[in-house]
């Protein structure tokens, strides 16, 4: 057991070929952690670029309407690009021209990373190519569209569940035959170490910004946090900060798709167990012979079989809890907060209001909330029509 | 020396892949028996993975294939053990590390042990990682084969000397699958290992026709072919036994061509 440990998961499970691809980018990252210019540089970006730091939001209403502790929302949704994957790729995209890197590739599920990635690409003049499981170029068109129009090239992925895991190998399968001018700029914190690393150390902007806000804004902190977790980088992101806070609850909200007693789901936690895949020793949605699960949620972004290795750390040792919320909830979840504080979230944020309104009426009115909005809706109101019935003649 | 090994000695040897089930478990059992009294030295057996990240194409269809029809582990370590009465041609597993963890690794290897499988090979499971596997492998008799890549250059001097049956030299970069023309310094990597260990070196990835075999042959102690019979299997089905055979008897004579072993 070696490197990039989180107990026991996470670790480098990659073909022999990606191994020195990696170590490269592990020593780059030490190096440009630590250097001032590159920080100055990406702070400036975050700042300037990005819009960062993002609102903390009392959500007046809500908090009102739920009737128990005060709601916050930290809008990742009004990032450039927005969502919170721009904090991630800007970092690694500026990590890659720094290399020497001349070309980034990466996966996209909802197309929030692979537009953020397109975004960071066109910027810093790098070639972009992003893959994207066909199943999910139909539910987010706009998406594909948007990311060609930054300059990427996007492929569809056919093979598979046509799904974001499938886009995540697909991707791998890329990066084996072009290392030299090619990094992998990986959208959650998931994949072979150093990636989850580096992504939470970008990440990680989201829960220092909360933990500053509101203790400007209350003078304390929160009493709980929640986040959706697919991979799980903006709700990392958001829990980081406060883990050795024991009086912070930190929750993440699983897509459970159809119910967790269906086969038709995309709970991690709640239905997968130990493996190893996309390069990482964590939980893995799968049958009895460690065939991974053709999974399922309304969500793309939360549409995979996987969760990064830290949050599987955090699930063992009983630090964060998870709870899978169904498409239902979450559809509700993204009307209500759309009518009730004039905010249309992403579908996968919507995972994490459904369980703030459980949440919120069992706590006092001195008690604090934050929700991480990873995300806007703009992305997914077509896909909320269709499943509401609703004919929009796209 | 282990059985692998010992498939090296007085000539190159040709190791045949073929994923298990595809079409049907029958047919890969045949395959097996065929492509042995064809004139293959060793056979691997792949497991069929849902998300075979190192595969291409033609290996990729051909594991979801088999599972749309049905292949899981159990069903194949029953297969192997009725082959491994018919045949003493050394068997390899080819699967990625999940289905091995998901069977139960102490379980999976001590069937293979019990069922004749003589060796694995991991392709998601790197030197750094090699602790998931190699004390059970030790245990239970089964060589792990390590994998050296063109990008491997000096973590060659690492995975050498701890390398046990044959070392698997992968020609080119991507993933598996026919390619017109190989042009990596293969010889250079082969010659890395020889200044540390005396272990075969077989080229795999990309070889298709027997001019290539041979000079790959040429090389190295041995060479390996998957997507070329794999793609007859695709074509051909439960009818591939006899397009395989005249297949493999091909290359087996490219690979006699290349003359004797270095060794």
């Amino acid at each position: 057991m070696k490197k990039g440990r989180f107990g026991i998961y996470g670790g480098q499970y990659i073909p022999e070929t990606l191994m020195n691809a990696v170590g490269e980018l592990e020593q780059a990252y030490d190096f440009y952690k630590n250097d001032a210019d590159f920080q100055k540089e990406l702070d400036t970006l975050l700042c300037n670029y990005a819009g960062r730091p993002s609102l903390l939001y009392y959500a007046a209403k809500m908090t009102n309407d739920l009737g128990g502790a005060q709601i916050y929302l930290k809008r990742e949704d009004l990032n450039h690009t927005g969502s919170h994957k721009i904090n991630n790729v800007l970092g690694q995209v500026l990590l890659a021209k720094r290399m020497g890197k001349t070309r980034v590739i990466a996966e996209t599920g909802a197309g929030q990373h692979g537009v953020a990635t397109a975004t960071a690409a066109a910027l810093m003049d790098m070639e972009c190519e992003i893959f994207m499981g066909e199943e999910d170029t139909k539910r987010q068109a706009l998406n594909v569209f948007r990311m060609q129009l930054l300059g990427a090239k996007v492929h569809p992925v056919t093979s598979g569940t046509k799904t974001l895991k499938d886009a995540v190998n697909e991707t791998m399968r890329e990066w084996t035959t072009r290392m030299d001018d090619t990094l992998y700029v990986f959208g959650s914190v998931m994949g072979p170490h150093p990636f989850p690393t580096i992504v939470k150390n970008f990440q990680k902007v989201i829960g220092e910004e909360i933990k500053e806000q509101l203790s400007q804004e209350k003078g304390r902190l929160p009493d709980a946090i929640i986040a959706c977790v697919g991979g799980g980088s903006n709700s990392i992101g958001s829990f980081y900060q406060f883990i050795d806070n024991p009086g912070v609850q930190l929750i993440g909200c699983e897509a459970a798709g159809k119910g967790i007693d269906t086969p038709q789901n995309a709970a991690t936690i709640a239905t997968g167990k130990i493996g190893v895949f996309h390069g990482m020793k964590s939980y893995f949605c799968q049958n009895q012979y460690g065939q991974i699960a053709p999974v399922y949620s309304i969500s793309a972004g939360l549409d995979y079989p996987g969760i990064g290795p830290e949050h599987a750390q955090l699930f063992t040792t009983g630090r964060v809890q998870y709870y899978p919320i169904t498409d239902d909830e979450a559809v509700d979840a993204f009307a209500y907060l759309s009518r009730m504080e004039g905010i249309i979230p992403a579908i996968e944020s919507a995972h994490a209001i459904a369980y703030a309104r459980k949440l919120a009426p069992t706590m006092n009115k001195e008690q604090i909330i934050v929700i991480t909005l990873s995300g806007r809706g703009d992305k997914d109101v077509a896909a909320i029509a269709r499943y509401m019935g609703v004919n929009i003649n796209e | 020396m282990s059985n692998i090994t010992q498939a090296f000695a007085g000539h190159k040897a040709f190791i045949a892949f073929i994923t298990g089930g595809d079409p049907d478990i029958e047919t890969t059992e045949q395959l097996i028996l065929a492509m042995a009294e064809s004139g293959t030295d060793l056979i691997e057996i792949g497991i069929p993975f849902s998300d075979p990240i190192a595969e291409g194409v033609v290996i990729q269809e051909a594991s979801a294939r088999a599972l749309q029809n049905g292949c899981t582990t159990d069903k194949l370590f029953e297969m192997v053990s009725r082959v491994r009465q018919k045949t003493s041609v050394p068997l390899l597993f080819m699967t990625y590390l999940n289905p091995i963890i998901g069977y139960g690794k102490e379980k999976f290897l001590s069937r293979c042990s019990d069922c004749g499988i003589n060796g694995i090979i991991v392709p998601d499971l790197p030197f750094e990682e090699k602790d998931e596997l190699a004390d059970i492998c030790k245990i239970t008799g089964i060589d792990l084969i390590s994998m050296i890549t063109p990008t491997s250059t000096e973590r060659i001097a690492m995975i050498a000397p701890e390398a046990t049956g044959f070392i698997y030299c992968v020609s080119s970069l991507g993933v598996t699958g026919i390619r017109s023309n190989i042009s990596t310094d293969i010889g250079k990597m082969i010659e890395q290992v020889r200044q540390i260990s005396n272990i075969p070196c077989a080229i795999g990835f990309g070889i298709s026709t027997p001019e290539q075999a041979g000079e790959m042959a040429k090389l190295a102690d041995g060479i390996i072919i998957g997507s070329a019979i794999v793609k007859i299997v695709a074509k051909y089905g439960k009818n591939s036994i006899e397009p395989v055979s005249q297949y493999i008897r091909s290359i087996k004579q490219g690979v006699t061509g290349a003359g004797n072993a270095i060794r």
